[in-house]
C-alpha cells in the first residue's frame, strides 16, 4: 500500500503527469480504438438475436456499458473530489472537472440508448420507474456537477464547490444500483453483476464485456486527454501573463 | 450553547423583522397552488387526486426561493467570517441556521397546508397525514437547501444554480411525501413512507451540517 501511495504521490506531480500520461494516451487510445471495432462487430454480427427481444437486443451492448460508466465516472469524480478536498492537490480537482463531462454524456447515452430499447419492448419511450429515475436525477447531479465548475470567479473556489456537490450526489448512487432490487419496477434486475454468476448466455455476456473494456478504455483516453488541456490551458493562462502564479495552483508541483 | 442560541435567536428576529422574507415564500406558495385549478379546471375529483403532489411540489419550490438569501447577507457584511472564526464549529452553526431557516419557512408552509388541501378538496382523512409527511419531510428541504446554499455562495448565477443543485436530491423527499398522502387516499397504511421521510430526516440532520460546513469553509476561503 505504501509502495503504491508513493508512486500515485509521484504521478501526481503536474509536470510528472504530463510525461507520463504523454507516453501512455497513444496506446491506450489505440487500444479503445481496435476493443470498440471488435466489440461492435461482436454485437452487431458475431452475436444471436435474443428469443424475446429480437434484434433489439443489441441495443444492450451500448445501453448497460453506458450504464456502468456513468456510474462509475460519477464515483470517480466524486472521489477525486474528496481526495482534492483533503488533500488539497489540484490535479485531483483538474482531473474530476475533466471527467465530469464525459460521465455526463455516458448518462445522456444510457437514457437515449434505452428510450430506444423501451419503446418496441415496454412501449413507451419512457416510464417513470425508479431505475430510470434515478439514473435521470444522476444526469441533472451530473449538469449541477458541471456548471458548478464554471460558476466562480476563481477556479479553485469552482472545483471545491463542484467537488462538495459531487460528494453528496453519492447518496444517489446506491439507490440507482438496487433501484430495481428493493422496488418492483419495470427495469430488469440486474444479469450480470449478481451473486450465483452471471444469468446471461456467454454468446451475449462476450459482446456486452468487450463493449464494456472498450467503453471504459475510451473513458480513459479522453479523460486523460481532457486533464493534460486543461494542465495546458492554465500553463498557458499563467504564460500569458494573465494571471498571477499563485491564483494557478495546478503548475505548482506538491512537495 | 450561549453562541447557539444567540444565533437562532438574531436569525429568527432578522427573518421576522425583514417581515417581506417569510411573507414572500408563503405567498408564493399560495398563489402557485391555485394556478392549478385555473389551469386544469375546477373539477373535484381530479383536484383531490393530484392535490397531494400539487401541495408538496409547490412546497419544495417555495422553500427553494428561500434559500439563497440564507448566507447572502452574513457573506456581504462580513459577519460569515466572524461567525466562522469563532470557537461554536461550523457544523453546528450551520445546523442552527437550518433551524431557524425551518422554523421561518417550513412551519408556516406547514401551517398554510391544510388551507390549500381544503381548497384542491383533498379528503378529510388524508389532511393528518398531509400535515405528518410535511412535518417530517420540510427539516429535510431546509437541510439540503442550507447545502445548496452554502455550495452555491457567491457563485454566479446562483439562484439557478441552487435550484439545479436541490431539485434532484430532493427528489425522494417529494416522491415518499406525496406518496404517503396518496396511499391514506387510496385507503393503505402510510406508516411505511411516514417513517422512511423520519429516518431520512435524522439522516440529513447528520449529513447535511458536514456538507454545508465544508462548502463554507471554502467560500470564505
Amino acid at each position: 500500500m505504501v509502495v503504491i501511495g508513493q508512486t500515485l504521490k509521484r504521478v501526481a506531480q503536474p509536470s510528472h503527469f504530463m510525461q507520463i500520461s504523454g507516453r501512455w494516451l497513444p496506446w491506450i487510445s489505440a487500444l479503445a480504438v481496435g476493443l470498440l471495432a471488435v466489440g461492435v462487430y461482436f454485437s452487431l454480427f458475431a452475436s444471436p438475436a435474443d428469443y424475446q427481444q429480437g434484434e433489439s437486443v443489441r441495443i444492450m451492448y451500448v445501453h448497460v456499458p453506458s450504464a456502468w460508466m456513468g456510474l462509475f465516472v460519477y464515483a470517480l469524480v466524486a472521489a477525486l473530489g474528496g481526495i482534492g478536498l483533503i488533500g488539497g492537490h489540484p490535479l485531483a480537482f483538474a482531473a474530476a472537472r475533466a471527467a465530469a463531462p464525459i460521465g455526463a454524456v455516458f448518462t445522456a447515452l444510457c437514457l437515449i440508448t434505452g428510450a430506444l430499447w423501451g419503446k418496441p419492448m415496454w412501449g413507451a419511450w419512457w416510464v417513470w420507474d425508479a431505475r430510470l429515475t434515478s439514473m435521470l436525477l444522476l444526469l441533472f447531479l451530473y449538469f449541477g456537477v458541471i456548471v458548478l465548475n464554471d460558476a466562480f470567479d476563481t477556479v479553485r473556489r469552482g472545483e471545491k464547490a463542484a467537488a462538495v456537490l459531487a460528494l453528496v450526489g453519492c447518496i444517489n448512487l446506491p439507490i440507482i444500483k438496487f433501484s430495481v432490487d428493493w422496488w418492483n419496477t419495470l427495469h430488469q434486475p440486474s444479469s450480470v453483476m449478481k451473486l450465483g454468476g452471471p444469468s446471461i448466455d456467454g454468446s451475449m455476456l462476450v459482446p456486452l464485456l468487450l463493449m464494456a473494456l472498450a467503453f471504459k478504455l475510451g473513458f480513459f483516453a479522453l479523460w486523460l486527454m481532457r486533464t493534460r488541456t486543461l494542465v495546458l490551458a492554465a500553463k498557458t493562462r499563467a504564460a500569458q501573463g494573465r494571471m498571477d502564479v499563485s491564483s494557478v495552483p495546478i503548475l505548482e508541483d506538491a512537495q | 450553547m450561549i453562541g447557539i442560541s444567540a444565533l437562532l435567536r438574531r436569525d429568527l428576529r432578522l427573518a421576522l423583522r425583514d417581515g417581506i422574507g417569510p411573507w414572500t415564500v408563503l405567498g408564493f406558495f399560495v398563489i402557485a397552488v391555485a394556478v392549478f385549478p385555473l389551469g386544469i379546471g375546477p373539477e373535484p375529483q381530479l383536484l383531490a387526486r393530484i392535490a397531494p403532489g400539487i401541495i408538496w411540489a409547490m412546497a419544495l419550490l417555495s422553500a427553494l426561493l428561500s434559500f439563497d438569501s440564507v448566507f447572502e447577507a452574513d457573506y456581504r457584511d462580513g459577519s460569515l467570517d466572524l461567525l466562522l472564526s469563532g470557537r461554536t464549529p461550523p457544523e453546528l452553526l450551520v445546523l442552527t441556521k437550518a433551524l431557524a431557516h425551518w422554523l421561518t419557512t417550513g412551519v408556516p408552509l406547514v401551517c398554510l397546508a391544510p388551507v390549500l388541501a381544503v381548497l384542491l378538496h383533498l379528503p378529510a382523512e388524508a389532511m393528518v397525514t398531509l400535515v405528518m409527511s410535511l412535518l417530517l419531510g420540510t427539516p429535510i428541504l431546509s437541510l439540503l437547501g442550507i447545502v445548496g446554499a452554502a455550495i452555491s455562495l457567491g457563485a454566479r448565477h446562483g439562484t439557478v444554480l441552487l435550484a439545479i443543485m436541490v431539485l434532484p436530491l430532493a427528489a425522494p423527499v417529494l416522491i415518499f411525501g406525496s406518496g404517503a398522502v396518496e396511499m391514506t387516499m387510496t385507503g393503505l397504511a402510510s406508516d411505511a413512507s411516514l417513517l422512511i421521510l423520519g429516518g431520512v430526516s435524522l439522516g440529513a440532520v447528520v449529513v447535511c451540517p458536514i456538507a454545508a460546513a465544508a462548502a463554507l469553509r471554502q467560500a470564505v476561503e
